[in-house]
């Protein structure tokens, strides 16, 4: 493809924001008024209706690409989850929003909006959450917004953004036995930060990439919120389509970085021969190769095998492979958490409930559960959890003594069975 | 916005996370009123009950970092900050933060040049913040003209009141 007038060509993300803000082109830096394609709600929304009937506005832009999504406390556990959910449900009646993902048909709100074809290629999509991230797998510009601004964004159906300079991850090698996407993102985020991304968009290249399924590429993605990009994606291609075919929401206008694009920087990594990796207190970007945290025998309390990263069935499938025929370690707690009702029932029908309950785990409903030290699965201010979540800062599950170590599905298993940090192919 | 603001200083370190300045445990509490009584819990324990209207928060790297839980910046509006100033921050706290129309400004190197309770004075359109008491000051790159002008309108929600009294029409029924 051509080079645009800017003497170069044009990123994933700027493709992306071009069309959105109808123009030909964009340069970073320039603020756009970019018109969305899908706005979700969470709990968070509840704080959108209060600013959205103080700005006089009365009905929503286009009520068809607007999901609500409830997934912090689901079903609620406080009266004040409770009342969240009663304010949202009441809104949606209101103003007229049908995707209303209910008690019953719930689900974490980015694996909601992925498995139901939600965002397609192309789209710029926006959630009142920070790993909205996630749907850039599907070759999207995805970013987390607050409630005032999706206030905003469901009067008008835009809001303003600057373009993005981006930081390409080129992946090449292949993942050994035992080793995961999660592990490649740990990896990533050992190099690039908590902040080498900020504000930036991060575009995942290379032929590794390629060859991540779409579970894969959405824990890839999902990540890039913790590197402080404002978007992480992946360019659509075959696969892409398979997964979006027979249940995209709307039509897909694919977008390709053009070969001569300008990156900020390009992070090059060679996954060949890298062991499993795991990020330690309290940053994510604290990583470490798993085996050699391994050596020093970290006791845990509490296994987490959950949330948007990592509780796909393809996760939970990696998880029971690991657990098959073993135990659960006698005074650890392993809570294992599906992202979404469509995943608990699928879990139901391979067995998958029955193999993780008679080790010794809990299985719960799908929720963001233990992930935000909000809901359950809170630890105490001396524990240490071993958790396929996101995010390891102070206070993250709990009180902020405790300590979070994020690992792949395999490795949370490996940890809940030996009772302390453990390389999961000790046990294929 | 005032064109000059002037505060006592409260100064914090670098990746103060959202979790830090509201945990997750009050996600459920919506009244700003009460979210202050709970601001910085984690990241500056003293703050919620020894801060003053007016105050300034000076923090390091990264401030913000984490969920978009717009609680963070809610409680800090509802404790009165009269600025949050630190060396950079991260995407949505900053977007947040100025949509709700609180002066937040980036100027990387200013935690260094405060110590807390001193007093910082914010020339917002020059692009200068000083330390009242030694002098030292860092300049800072003005902020872009769309986003001065959401603080001037006291952010967006008034933005938006003023766009759709203006277009009555993008306001009809819609059919269904
Ligand atoms: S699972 Fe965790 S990171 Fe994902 S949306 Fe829920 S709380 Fe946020």
């Amino acid at each position: 493809m051509s080079a645009t007038s800017r003497g170069h060509g044009a990123t994933l993300a700027e493709k992306i924001l071009a069309r959105a803000g109808g123009k030909d082109s964009v340069v970073p830096g320039e603020i756009i008024e970019g018109r969305v394609d899908l706005a979700m709600m969470h709990e968070q929304g509840a704080q959108t209706v209060q600013p959205f009937h103080e700005m006089g506005a009365t009905r929503v832009w286009d009520p068809d690409r607007v999901v609500i999504a409830i997934d912090h406390w689901v079903p609620a556990s406080t009266e004040g989850a409770a009342v969240l959910h009663r304010i949202l449900r009441k809104f949606a009646d209101e103003v007229h929003l049908p995707h209303f993902y209910d008690v019953g048909n719930h689900g974490i709100c980015h694996q909601i909006l992925a498995e139901n074809g939600w965002v397609v290629p192309g789209d710029l999509a926006v959630g009142t959450d920070s790993h909205t991230n996630m749907l850039g797998a599907m070759g999207a510009v995805a970013a987390g917004i607050g409630p005032t601004e999706m206030a905003a964004v469901l009067a008008l159906g835009r809001l303003w953004l600057k373009v993005p300079t981006t930081v390409r991850i080129n992946v090449r090698g292949k993942l050994g036995p035992g080793v995961t996407a999660k592990d490649l993102v740990l990896r990533a985020l050992g190099e690039v930060k908590t902040t080498g991304a900020t504000y930036k968009a991060v575009e995942w290249t290379g032929p590794t990439i390629e060859r991540l399924s779409m579970p894969e590429r959405l824990t890839i993605c999902n990540m890039t919120t913790e590197m402080g990009a404002k978007c992480g994606m992946v360019a659509p291609d075959s696969k892409t389509r398979d997964y979006l075919s027979g249940i995209a929401k709307h039509s897909m206008h694919p977008m390709y970085a053009d070969p001569d694009a300008q990156y900020e920087r390009t992070v090059e990594i060679d996954v060949d021969g890298m062991p499993p990796m795991v990020a330690c207190p309290y940053s994510p970007d604290n990583v470490r190769p798993l085996p050699d945290v391994a050596r020093e025998h970290v006791r845990i309390d509490q296994a987490f095998l959950g949330s948007c990263t990592n509780a796909r069935i393809e996760d939970l499938r990696e998880g029971a492979a690991v657990l098959k025929g073993r135990r659960v370690h006698a005074g650890v707690r392993f809570i294992v958490s599906p992202a979404s009702t469509a995943i608990y029932r699928q879990c139901l029908s391979e067995g998958l409930v029955d193999l993780y309950t008679e080790a010794g785990a809990v299985f719960t409903n799908s929720s963001c559960s233990a992930c935000f030290g909000g809901n359950m699965g809170i630890i105490a201010p001396d524990e240490v959890c071993a958790s396929s979540s996101n995010r390891n800062f102070p206070g993250r599950m709990g009180p902020k003594e405790g300590r979070i170590y994020l690992m792949s599905p395999a490795a949370t298993v490996a940890a809940a069975i030996r009772g302390e940090i453990a390389d999961p192919r000790e046990y294929a | 916005m005032r064109e000059i603001i002037e505060g006592r200083v409260w100064t914090l370190g670098r990746d103060v996370d959202t979790d830090q300045i509201i945990s997750g445990k009050y996600l459920t509490i919506i009244d700003p009123n009460i979210l202050k009584t709970k601001v910085l819990e984690i990241g500056l324990p003293e703050f919620a009950s020894q801060s003053k209207p007016g105050d300034i928060l000076v923090a390091d790297a990264n401030f913000g970092s984490g969920s978009s839980r717009e609680h963070a910046p809610q409680a800090l509006r509802a404790a009165g900050v009269g600025a949050i100033v630190a060396d950079s921050f991260a995407r949505i706290f900053f977007r947040n933060s100025i949509n709700l129309g609180i002066p937040t400004i980036e100027a990387p190197g200013v935690r260094a040049i405060f110590d807390r309770f001193d007093v910082a004075r914010i020339e917002v359109r020059r692009g200068t913040i000083t330390n009242v008491r030694t002098g030292a000051s860092v300049s800072f790159p003005p902020l872009p003209q769309h986003l001065i002008d959401l603080l001037e309108a006291g952010g967006l929600v008034e933005k938006v009141r003023r766009e759709l009294a203006d277009r009555p029409s993008s306001q009809d029924p819609v059919s269904p």
